[in-house]
């Protein structure tokens, strides 16, 4: 149980890292959701579920959702993801 | 003494000896020399004053230390830190000690009194919601003054500044297009998955005095369904039964009936008067006095308020 919970904290500070070191909004976004992820279930290994719960919900679910509306936008997400988009339309 | 400052005004004026000095410079340092050394050193060659040689400097090399400098700086700050904040945390007590300073009178009464004083066999809900029911409100509070910060500043008008008004409508249906509603594969996972998330969301909120969860929790289950259904089928599906209107209510609703259910047990437990709400047999649906509507008010709320953030961070509107 140690090993799997040393595993858990070390992901964390490797997400952390990597979202700070990524280039793309998009992929340090995804990562941040991850981050939430493994956060959850730390929190359930400490005993409280309800947190779990809430950090499950609102940091992977719903914060970055709200961060992908802010990065439509702001017109921040990559050109390339965006002109794959209009030839899949016009198509 | 005199002669000293000959030479200072010499320098700042900038005469022969220096420039005779600089065309050694040159002659010496004809190694290897980049761009922007070299256009230095042309530039020195010309007689210049004391400014004009300072900008020089601070426009080539300048930039360069300055950079270097900051990079320094901001490498020392962060290890110091990081220093500070784990000399910190090493002093913290540790984790589930028995003598640690959280371990008083207060959770221990918490611990042993709680079943019996709020009828909530999750011991957490029955304190959020009844032994600090007070802080509950003012986080309810909180999420709605954010969302009127966000209708105030990304809400759009509809009666004034017409042509603004349009303007900016033209954008938004612009925008929409990007969204793809004809994505069958979309449409089918939601169709299978909105309804397990939101009876997912209703019974965290309706069993958060038995289990984990709660008001908070499950409530965001359900706005982030709401989201789900909404990228899916798009507005014109989601505004048959959940717009503007809607939103607005059932935050009124949920905000007064929280505040009216805690005001009454707020006045009989300082005047010392018996409430007339029954705490039920602890382990039933139907228990714990005013958690369980207190919860459905908070779930209502967070619901609403997180699917509005999104709409209004997308469209504008709802």
């Amino acid at each position: 149980m140690n090993i799997f919970i040393a595993l858990l904290l070390f992901s964390l500070i490797g997400c952390a890292l990597v979202v700070c070191l990524t280039k793309g909004f998009l992929t340090s976004i995804v990562i941040y959701m991850s981050y939430s992820l493994v956060m959850s279930v730390i929190w359930f290994n400490i005993e409280s579920p309800d947190l779990a719960i809430t950090e499950a919900a609102v940091g992977a679910g719903v914060t970055s959702l709200l961060f992908f509306a802010t990065l439509k936008k702001i017109d921040a997400i990559d050109e390339d993801t965006e002109d794959e988009i209009e030839e899949a339309k016009n198509e | 003494m005199n002669k000293f400052f000959q030479a200072i005004k010499r320098w700042v004026d900038g005469d022969e000896k220096l420039k005779i000095d600089n065309e050694n410079v040159n002659i010496k340092s004809n190694v290897t020399i980049d761009e922007s050394t070299k256009y230095f050193l042309e530039e020195s060659k010309k007689e210049k004053n004391a400014f004009q040689r300072m900008t020089n400097w601070f426009n080539t090399f300048g930039i360069m230390y300055y950079r270097r400098v900051y990079m320094a700086i901001s490498i020392l700050t962060c290890l110091i830190m990081i220093t500070l904040l784990l000399l910190t945390v090493s002093f913290l007590p540790q984790f589930g000690n028995p003598s640690n300073p959280a371990n008083n009178e207060v959770s221990r009464r918490y611990i042993t009194e709680g079943l019996k004083e709020t009828g909530a066999v999750n011991l957490v809900g029955g304190l959020i919601l009844d032994y600090r029911a007070f802080d509950t409100l003012g986080e309810s509070h909180v999420l709605f003054c954010a969302v009127i910060a966000v209708i105030i500043l990304l809400k759009l008008e509809k009666d004034q500044n017409k042509k603004y008004y349009l303007k900016e409508l033209q954008d938004l249906s612009d925008d929409e297009k990007y969204y793809d509603y004809d994505n069958q594969v979309l449409k089918f996972a939601t169709s299978i998955l909105f309804p397990i998330i939101m009876i997912l969301g209703i019974y965290i909120v309706l069993n958060g005095h038995l289990s984990a969860g709660g008001g908070f929790s499950g409530g965001a289950i359900m706005g982030a369904g709401l989201i789900l259904y909404l990228t899916a089928f798009g507005y014109e599906k989601i505004e048959k039964f959940f717009n503007f209107n809607t939103f607005k209510w059932i935050s009124l609703f949920g905000l007064i009936a929280y505040a009216l259910l805690k005001t009454y047990s707020f006045y009989t437990g300082a005047n010392h008067i018996e409430s007339i709400i029954p705490k039920g047999i602890a382990g039933n649906i139907i228990s714990s006095g005013l958690i369980l509507p207190l919860n459905i008010c908070v779930g209502l709320v967070v619901c609403s308020t997180m699917y509005a953030f999104y709409s209004l961070f997308r469209k504008g509107d709802m």
